[in-house]
């Protein structure tokens, strides 16, 4: 038994360093393909940034007050034609009053989302290598900083399978044809529990297709995680903007065997209103519907994740008005029904996108 | 199994490397110096325009244009968060720079 244990790790030892060998190759083969043809293209070279957002929200969760300041510092910094070393960290404070009255109190979490390397090798792929934020669906790459989301509760399904990964990911887009744009992602991450490097051993890809001429976007994502029961997740996505109207339409939907569910959100900027222009081409309404469905996924296990550990429904409106370009500020009450107990949320805040360069940036 | 199919990768990894550097370059590419007419810049700035609503429009509200050399590194981590393609990338530059 313990030969055969032996046997079997040293294959696999032997294949791993095989497969990694073949990494080696597979990386080194995009880096010289694209540097014997490399050309200089932009006249202009980019400069190291500082950007990120600051916010200051104010929630209310079935009549528990929180304060919730919170940072997202992003240091982009470019070399030569190809290169870009990215980063994202969180600061995000949650204080509340302790119950039976008081002054408020609570931890600041420090996260780093990302912080990766990435090779444009061509029109085709970048390569990326370090911790990255894990492509599946939409929300978690696209829409989640606080100055994008149009509603600053993250949806029910958000914790299913994203987050962030640590390992390496190809990634692209490319023209099939002229209506047509692909995209895609495949990525492979390894295990960590290296403190605020934490990530699962995961493999997964997500490809989408973009139609310019509608604005119309839709996916399909997919993970499995290599450790413990090895399950799968699937997910998909669809995002529509109508070229007569400033509206914005997108959902989601995910399933993994702990839980699952979908949202759908709609944001409308009142542009077209004939009246109170200046105030109204400022302002946008949003709503979201969302149904959460708990699968074989325990109660600490849920709180863990931070999924519901019951089935849930929520419905939110929201208003939005951008004060200034990177300045908006937000307000949303949405209604969650759950067996746990029905609640009312609400949260009022302002968010600040900035952007400095760290360098000469004419 | 594994091994084959991360061959597989590697060899379409360096097709699609070889096939993107020789592929032609689209004419009306940022990089292109001389603007051969003002009918030419101004259906260029246009086309740019467009590709930046449908681009940038997806996600997230248009920001003011940032100084020419911000741009290019802000389109570029762009280009990696949103996978937008490389020709849509220059176009939003050479709109958001002009």
């Amino acid at each position: 038994m313990v030969d055969f244990c032996l046997h079997g790790l040293i294959c696999v030892h032997r294949r791993s360093r095989v497969q990694l060998w073949l990494g080696c190759v597979f990386v080194f083969a995009v880096l010289i393909s694209q540097s014997l043809f490399a050309q200089s293209l932009d006249s202009e070279r980019p400069v190291p940034i500082l950007t990120g957002a600051a916010g200051y929200f104010t929630k209310v969760d079935g009549g528990q007050n929180e304060l919730v300041p919170e940072i997202n510092p992003v240091l982009l910094v470019p070399f030569g034609d190809h290169w870009l070393v990215e980063s994202r960290a969180g600061f995000e404070g949650e204080f509340e009053r302790p119950e039976g009255g008081g002054p408020y109190g609570g931890m600041v979490g420090k996260e780093i989302d990302y912080l990766q390397l990435d090779y444009i090798a061509n029109p085709y792929v970048t390569v990326t290598a370090g911790r990255f934020l894990t492509p599946f669906g939409i929300y978690n790459e696209r829409l989640y900083p606080i100055w994008i989301r149009n509603l600053q509760q993250e949806p029910l399904i958000f914790p299913i399978s994203t987050g962030s990964s640590d390992g390496v990911m190809l990634r692209g887009g490319f023209p099939l044809n002229s209506k047509v744009n692909l995209n895609y992602a495949a990525y492979f991450s390894t295990l960590s529990t290296v403190n605020k490097f934490e990530s699962d051993r995961t493999t997964g890809a997500r490809i989408g297709v973009f139609l310019p001429g509608p604005r119309i976007e839709a996916g399909f994502s997919w993970q499995k995680k290599l450790q413990e029961e090895r399950p799968n997740s699937f997910g998909c996505h669809f995002a529509w903007q109508p070229n007569p109207l400033p509206l914005n339409l997108r959902s989601e939907y995910a399933w993994s065997p702990e839980a699952s569910g979908y949202w759908i959100e709609a944001a409308y900027r009142l542009s077209q209103v004939p009246f109170w222009k200046g105030t109204m081409r400022r302002t946008e309404i949003v709503g979201r519907a969302q149904q959460y469905f708990a699968g074989a996924i325990e109660e600490a296990e849920a709180e863990e994740y931070g999924l519901p550990d019951v089935n849930t429904q929520q419905g939110d409106f929201g208003l939005n008005f951008y004060i200034r370009d990177g300045l908006r500020a937000s307000a949303s009450y949405g209604r969650r029904f759950s067996p746990d107990g029905n609640s009312n949320q609400w949260t009022v805040g302002i968010a600040y996108r900035f952007a400095l360069p760290l360098g000469r940036a004419q | 199994m594994k091994i084959r199919l991360t061959l597989l990768a590697a060899v379409l990894a360096l097709a699609s490397g070889v096939y993107g550097a020789a592929a032609p370059r689209n004419k009306d590419s940022a990089s292109e110096p001389v603007v051969r007419s003002a009918e030419d810049a101004d259906a260029r700035r246009i086309e740019g325009e467009q590709r930046f609503h449908a681009n940038c429009g997806r996600c997230h509200a248009a920001p003011h244009k940032f100084p020419p050399r911000m741009m290019a590194t802000i389109v570029r981590h762009m280009r990696v968060r949103a996978t937008i393609t490389d020709e849509d990338m220059r176009l939003i530059l050479s709109y958001m720079t002009q």
